[in-house]
């Protein structure tokens, strides 16, 4: 008589979510609309390695050379010149201001010195108040610094040549050579979407019910919570599905993030890791009393999911104790199997840890669920 | 005991505390099969929180006891597939049709023929053709007669009803009656909170309830002469405007208008005519003894209860 699960049961309240589902058409509509919104906004938007940023120059000597010298910071990328200063105070304001990024101060007698081989010094001032905004510019600058005179001083400066070093650093950035944030941000915004959405979303068709007062009279029917808890998750980890295809395709076609690995193998991961978000849902919908609860819960999850996982900041710049808590997460280790099955081409044995991780989460969150739900309202 | 009927609830000595607030104290309670009996009692008395340990939605903190034979505490879940409770406030899905709400308890009752069932309530309410509508764009009337169906769906042999016809209108209420005494001829115990007094008449038997405690039990009449209360009726021009001057008096509990009618009640009888004697010599009014009602007993229970409950 004390089945865990009857089919019969099962049958008969996923088909009253789906029906739920179909008539919400706003919820849906969210649930489609978020993913498709949130991925076009940050795909498009986010940029970690800023070009063009605005310059101010002060020249108190004007030669070919310094001009050689501007040319070349423009020709980086990284640096736009937008305005001449007048003077020193001119440079200093409009830094304050925010008006530039940067500001190159050329000494007088800057071209002499040169010549002489007197080492004459340029200044670069950068507004490092957002580290990650001049960090590629700066050291596109110990390039340009290497280089630029090279052919020029040629025979003309006093100055030796500096000695070549005794050995050669050959960097490869792998995976993604060009340094593309899209090709960071995209995977990582699939688990993003999935952890705000999925955590939400069971939480509030949970509470609706009692909210409503119809949790009452589902538990004065003989349903188990088993079939409740099923019930309320399958609906949304096909949702959760719909939506990581949305999120998948885009990134190819948008935003011609490479796709390396088996998606089949992030397909499987996926449904886990959605499997990890609605548990926690339902976990919180046990708690709540009411819908508002719910969501306020959702953003008390989202955020550390957020920040620690790795998916804003990077995730071994964290202190240990901040990585403990963010291995803790299901979405740290969804970050790295997405990022690693699209851009490294992972198999099955690369990202086994993190799927470990992913199931001893839900294995936690679905025991902590099934101990809280009730099956009386004491 | 053999030729006794059996008892669909055989309840003894209930209690249910929230945050150390007793709701529910000492309750005892025995229903016959196949009886409707009306459970009454002020707001917050206990009722609904009654109703839901009998019927498994919540734990009972001490006593013990039987609903349709089946123990109260370890056999809840069998007690759930045989009683059909109708919760006080409307609790089938909105959002969903009329049908889609029915065939949702039919599966999770696992009832076999569910097409076949659902389609026959269906037209035995009325509903069939409004079948696909969605569930809250029906009248108040009609969702509670929807409500009592889906919950005798699976054909329970125990019915709880909680206040089921407040803000019915009285045709609906008592299509409603209708509907229950039709259902009792066929076996099924009703066990059904009502704050309305001509339903309480209606039902075989009434139980009351004040804070938590059983105040009387019986039939209306039993009830009503159990009670050693008085009452006299003053009829006559403004009678009604005397209840201000009465109310407070030595021997009056209580003076309410009727109409232009005044009833005062009181337990000792001499204090009682005592305090209406001033009333009397005036001519116009016409004084004579009559039987309380039950809202008068029920009042003159519940102010009781409530002294000894401070």
């Amino acid at each position: 008589m004390r089945r865990l699960l009857s089919i019969t049961r099962l049958v008969a309240m996923l088909m009253k979510e789906f029906n739920h589902m179909r008539r919400d058409r706003t919820t849906l509509g969210m649930m489609i609309g978020v993913p498709l919104i949130q991925l076009t906004l940050f795909g498009f938007a986010i940029n970690t390695d800023p070009k063009a940023l605005p310059t101010a120059i002060y020249s108190a000597d004007t030669s070919a050379y310094t001009r050689d010298f501007t040319a070349a910071l423009v020709n980086t990328g990284y640096f736009e010149i937008v305005t001449e200063a007048r003077s020193r105070e001119d440079v200093d304001g409009m830094l304050t201001r925010g008006q530039v990024q940067f500001a190159v101060t050329i000494p007088a007698n800057f071209t002499r010195d040169l010549i002489r081989g007197e080492r004459p010094e340029i200044l670069v001032e950068a507004d490092a108040t957002d580290p990650v905004a001049t960090g590629s510019a700066i050291s596109a600058l110990q390039q340009v610094k290497q280089s630029v005179f090279d052919r020029d001083l040629k025979g003309v400066s006093l100055a030796r040549a500096p000695a070549p070093p005794a050995f050669d650093v050959i960097i490869h950035r792998r995976y993604n050579p060009e340094n593309i944030t899209q090709y960071n941000i995209v995977p990582g915004l699939m688990g993003v979407v999935l952890t705000m959405t999925l955590v939400m979303i069971t939480g509030l068709a949970v509470t609706r019910e009692r909210e409503r007062g119809t949790m009452e009279n589902l538990l004065a029917m003989p349903v188990r919570p088993m079939e409740v808890m099923l019930g309320k998750i399958i609906p949304y980890v096909i949702v959760g599905y719909v939506q990581a295809t949305i999120i998948l395709i885009a990134a190819s076609v948008l935003f011609h993030v490479p796709v390396e690995g088996s998606v089949m193998l992030l397909s499987a991961a996926a449904i886990l890791f959605m499997v990890a978000n609605l548990a926690v849902g339902f976990t919180f919908s046990t708690i709540a009393q009411n819908q508002l609860q719910a969501v306020q819960m959702t953003f008390f999850f989202f955020l550390p999911s957020l920040l620690l996982s790795g998916f804003m900041f990077p995730f071994r710049g964290m202190p240990q104790w901040a990585q403990v808590l963010g291995e803790a997460l299901p979405l740290t280790h969804f970050l790295r199997i997405a990022r690693g099955i699209l851009l490294k081409g992972s198999t099955f044995t690369d990202i086994a840890a993190d799927l470990l991780g992913i199931t001893a989460f839900v294995i936690v969150a679905t025991a902590i669920a099934m101990t809280r739900y009730r099956q009386t309202l004491d | 005991m053999t030729n006794e009927t059996p008892l669909a609830i055989d309840v003894r000595g209930l209690v249910k505390s929230f945050g150390g607030r007793r709701v529910v104290d000492d309750f005892s309670m025995r229903i016959p099969e196949g009886k409707i009996f009306g459970f009454l009692g002020p707001n917050g008395s206990g009722k609904t929180t009654t109703l839901r340990m009998l019927c498994g939605l919540l734990t009972p903190d001490a006593g013990e006891g039987t609903c349709l034979g089946l123990d109260l505490r370890n056999q809840a879940p069998l007690i759930k597939r045989q009683t059909g409770y109708m919760t006080q406030k409307f609790s089938l899905y909105e959002d969903l049709t009329i049908r889609e709400n029915l065939e949702f308890v039919a599966r999770l009752y696992e009832m076999d023929k569910r097409g076949e069932r659902v389609d026959s309530a269906l037209r035995d309410l009325g509903l069939y053709s409004r079948r696909d509508q969605q569930t809250g764009t029906l009248s108040g009337g009609w969702k509670q007669r929807l409500a009592l169906t889906a919950c005798i769906l699976h054909e329970p042999r125990l019915l709880l009803l909680d206040e089921p016809t407040a803000g019915v209108d009285p045709t609906a209420r008592r299509d409603f009656w209708d509907e229950i005494h039709t259902l009792a001829g066929r076996g099924i115990t009703v066990l059904v909170s009502t704050h309305y007094m001509d339903e309480a008449e209606r039902c075989h038997e009434i139980v009351y309830i004040a804070y938590g405690k059983l105040l009387a039990s019986g039939t209306s009449d039993e009830i009503i002469d159990g009670t050693k209360l008085f009452t006299w009726r003053a009829h006559g021009p403004d009678a009604d405007r005397l209840a201000g001057q009465l109310r407070g008096k030595d021997g009056v509990e209580m003076a309410v208008a009727f109409g232009a009618d005044l009833h005062v009640s009181g337990t000792d009888e001499a204090a009682l005519e005592a305090a209406i004697q001033p009333f009397r010599g005036t001519g116009k009014l016409n004084w004579h003894p009559t039987k309380p009602t039950l809202e008068d007993v029920f009042i003159h229970l519940t102010a009781g209860s409530k002294d000894n409950f401070s």
